[in-house]
């Protein structure tokens, strides 16, 4: 009974990063219409920076964090200009279609730096041990970082004025542009933040379990299901949906094979979809 | 007289809005019926509610005898009931006579490509498409394109047409052309229910008309009644002045 | 048109025939396969308007199956290849009724689900040799006149079916089915309107675009002489196969065709130069992001735009 609290307990805590990832996915999506299909590749290179700044310039492993979302930011401004500008209000497709190829040139670029050999950095950060349980310090570490930038994201998208701007472009681009909000450049600093949140949430996952260039497909796949979970574009739904689905995990990894849990995610995002398909495609306009 | 469209006590909420409360309503064969009501009554919605857009929580519609209670817009069309939005969905990339053609063929008559394109041919030369037949639809004016939206469902050859203020945004001069336009689709029998803001025209336009506030009936009868009706003047014609003929629901 | 395809399929098929030029059937051996793949995955992108990321997996469930049955219970190729075919569209169109209700992006990832989950079956299928794969036998070649004539035959089945794929979509295009996809593709919610059964039609194409990459994988795999999931469920082909149809001209009939030839030369030039082998990834990606940015229309609608008469007679 105590094991399997443990999961559940260490799957809350994973899953908070995971809806941090999510986040940036939702973000992205609920302002500009672009659904990101560089998130997994973004999330990688979150990766790698920890692995460059911890193990290769053997800087202490959180300094990562704030280097991750600056890093991420200027990234996903510059992505946002090169490779979103011209496809926004185009069709879906296009969009899809623009973003898949950014992630493919990223995920070309991390093969040939780093092979698709797993890598590994070992972050030390005392656990807490309960009833013979050892809760792993990284794990919490990542949990409560998850939350706080989260909670950061809120008070910026809700009280701050350049925050209710990028508000107001998702809710109605055409009178954010009449009432004077400078809307593309709003559009790219929200593509900014989405990329910025993939990609520490991609350092903070570094710090618990190893990873590959080619990681990012499955990480990219759990956003997916968590902003369907959470509800699309909705950034506080997405850390719920992210905890719901660290729990789903902590506890089917204890039933099944690990290598089982994306297609219990895939079926679990069609299922969702399905489910829903009104609720969530839809869009509240019309 | 027997109805073409019975629409029995529907309600849908969004929400916690009550977006349409307990409505009930008839389109008669053959004759124009007019829908009002201010902003945000619900208007749109209720044609949504008709061609299959969303299914309604309560109540029953029934087309022709047909019970369509939420079947989806496709099966609607495919009997006899054609929409022209408020905000036209041109198939931008195709042309004009394509776009016909996809009424044509998908309508109730259900004809080969080949009649459907012939059809469709016929149907914009009709409503004064015909020097344009062969421009993607992208390209048309906005005038253009209400006309595009109106030819696209008569095409279809529909025994009920929803008309979504097809008025809005023409100037005066298109007005009058597309009221002829209309008044000629009701002469071949089609009967036809109207949302629109510009008063005078659905007036005149109107057989009867359908008072709509916050989701329910407020009031039916013949234009003049209509007109007449004192609590229609405090909810809708006195609450805002002729201003309100320029505006738009969301 | 249907001549033209016709012409091209008998000019293909039999020039390296008479020159007996292997390396020259070899080129176009492959080339007609990405021609297959494109071609049919047109149907979906440049018609309905929906990505399908994981149209491989029609091309390798075909191959699979194919080479199953020739090497297991030792049937004719042709039989086999044809009862993929009609199998993989049967599966194809059961999962079409029900992940078609997803649109956009949703459809598309589930697209790359459902050739992830494939592979990952396929992987623990101890019939279909679980992770090793099948191999053919050499005896396999036999019915067929040995190994030489085995692989013309092949060849010629490969034309035959990339020249089908071509009247395919040239057929589609031109019925009422292909004016109903391509509203679908233009505006779903507009088409559902005018009365164009959408879910229905969706499924059908999906079903459609899977027939002959079916039948096609069984021929392919059939002449490699092996199958394993890698090889046959490489999600990397199926982007591939994007890319091509993006690059010639989505929608069009022959565009596909064009631009899988085309990219199978660029390919084939950067893979012998040393720098680019490593990049093959970046390149395909950043040529995709230019042609979605800049010329959306790809190599045909170029074409079209600059020379309007060529609109009437080259679709």
């Amino acid at each position: 009974m105590i094991a399997i609290l443990a999961s559940v307990f260490d799957g809350v805590l994973v899953g908070a990063v995971y809806g941090l990832a999510a986040m940036g996915l939702t973000l992205i999506w609920g302002v500009m219409n672009v659904i990101n299909l560089a998130h997994g590749a973004i999330t990688v290179f979150g990766m790698f920076g920890l692995y460059f700044l911890a193990t290769e310039l053997g800087l202490p492993a959180y300094s990562a964090v704030p280097i991750s979302i600056l890093g991420g930011f200027v990234a996903g401004v510059a992505l946002y200009w090169i490779a979103v500008h011209r496809i926004i209000g185009r069709p879906e497709l296009m969009s899809l279609l623009a973003t898949f190829a950014v992630n493919m040139m990223l995920v070309g670029i991390g093969t040939a730096l780093w092979t698709t050999s797993p890598f590994n950095v070992p972050v030390s950060l005392p656990g807490v041990t309960w009833e013979g349980y050892t809760f792993t310090g990284t794990h919490m570490m990542a949990a409560v970082l998850a939350v706080v930038i989260a909670g950061l994201l809120y008070v910026f998208l809700h009280h701050t004025r350049t925050g209710k701007a990028i508000r107001a472009v998702a809710d109605n681009r055409g009178a954010a542009e009449l009432s004077g909000i400078p809307t593309a450049q709003m559009l790219a600093l929200a593509f900014g933040l989405g990329i910025a949140l993939a990609a520490v949430s991609g350092t903070l996952i570094a710090t618990m379990f190893p990873f590959t260039i080619l990681s990012g497909e499955a990480y990219q796949l759990k956003s997916f299901v968590v902003t369907v979970l959470g509800g699309l574009g909705n950034p506080a739904g997405a850390l719920i949906g992210g905890i719901a689905l660290g729990l789903v995990e902590g506890i089917a990894t204890r039933f099944m094979p690990v290598s089982w849990i994306p297609i219990i995610e895939f079926g679990l995002f069609v299922l969702c979809l399905l489910a829903f398909p009104r609720g969530i495609f839809a869009p509240s306009k019309a | 007289m027997s109805a073409v469209l019975e629409v029995e006590a529907v309600s849908k909420r969004f929400g916690g809005v009550a977006a349409v409360r307990d409505l009930s309503l008839r389109v008669e064969e053959g004759e124009i019926l007019g829908l009002i009501g201010p902003n945000g009554a619900g208007k749109s919605t209720v044609f949504n509610l008709i061609n299959g857009v969303y299914a309604p929580d309560r109540g029953r519609i029934v087309f022709r005898g047909t019970d369509i209670t939420g079947a989806p817009p496709y099966r609607i069309a495919r009997l006899g009931l054609a929409r022209a939005h408020q905000i036209v969905q041109p198939l931008t990339g195709l042309s004009v006579l394509d776009n016909c053609t996809v009424g044509a063929c998908f309508g109730r008559e259900d004809l080969p490509l080949e009649e459907a394109r012939a059809a469709a041919r016929e149907v914009a030369a009709e409503v004064g498409l015909g020097g344009q037949i062969d421009m993607p639809a992208g390209q048309l004016t906005t005038a253009g394109k209400k006309r595009l939206e109106l030819a696209r469902a008569l095409s279809a050859r529909p025994h009920l047409l929803l008309l979504d203020e097809v008025l809005a945004g023409l100037n005066p001069a298109e007005v009058e052309q597309m009221i002829d336009i209309v008044r000629g689709i009701r002469k071949r029998g089609v009967a036809i229910l109207i949302i629109e803001h510009v008063m005078r025209a659905i007036m005149s336009l109107s057989d009867r008309i359908v008072v709509l506030n916050l989701g329910s009936l407020l009031a039916q009868g013949s234009p003049s009644e209509v007109a007449a009706d004192p609590q229609v003047i405090t909810a809708y014609l006195g609450a805002a002045e002729p201003a309100q003929d320029a505006e738009r629901t969301p | 048109m249907p001549w033209l395809i016709l012409l091209a399929a008998l000019g293909c098929a039999l020039i390296p025939y008479w020159t007996d030029d292997v390396q020259l059937r070899e080129g176009l051996l492959l080339a007609a396969v990405y021609v297959i793949l494109a071609s049919n995955l047109n149907l979906m992108i440049g018609y309905a308007g929906y990505i399908n990321f994981g149209n491989i997996v029609f091309f390798g469930l075909g191959g699979y199956i194919s080479v199953y049955l020739v090497s297991e219970w030792h049937w004719p190729l042709p039989a086999a290849a044809v009862l993929a075919g009609v199998a993989v569209s049967a599966v194809a169109l059961l999962f079409g009724l029900g992940i078609l209700r997803l649109r956009g992006a949703f459809f598309a990832l589930a697209t790359i689900g459902i050739n992830e989950a494939v592979r990952q079956l396929v992987t623990n299928f101890e019939p279909w040799g679980g992770a090793s794969g099948i191999y053919l036998a050499f005896d396999a070649y036999e019915p067929l006149g040995g190994p030489m004539q085995a692989l013309w035959i092949v060849y010629f089945l490969v034309i035959a079916v990339t020249a089908l794929s071509l009247l395919l979509s040239f057929a589609i295009k031109n019925s009422k089915f292909g004016l109903g996809l391509i509203a679908i593709g233009q505006n779903e919610n507009a088409a559902a309107t005018l009365g164009v059964p959408t879910p229905l039609y969706k499924a059908l194409v999906y079903s459609a675009s899977a027939v002959l990459p079916a039948i096609g994988g069984g021929l392919y795999f059939f002449k490699s002489g092996i199958i394993e999931p890698g090889g046959a469920f490489n999600l990397g082909t199926s982007i591939e196969a994007i890319v091509m149809v993006m690059l010639g001209g989505p929608g069009t009939v022959i565009g596909p065709a064009l631009g899988a030839a085309l990219y199978e030369e660029l390919r084939g030039a950067l893979l012998t130069s040393d720098i680019f082998s490593h990049l093959q990834l970046v390149i395909a990606g950043a040529l995709l992001l230019v042609i979605v940015l800049f010329i959306p229309g790809g190599l045909m609608g170029f074409i079209h735009r600059r020379l309007a008469w060529t609109r009437r007679w080259l679709e």
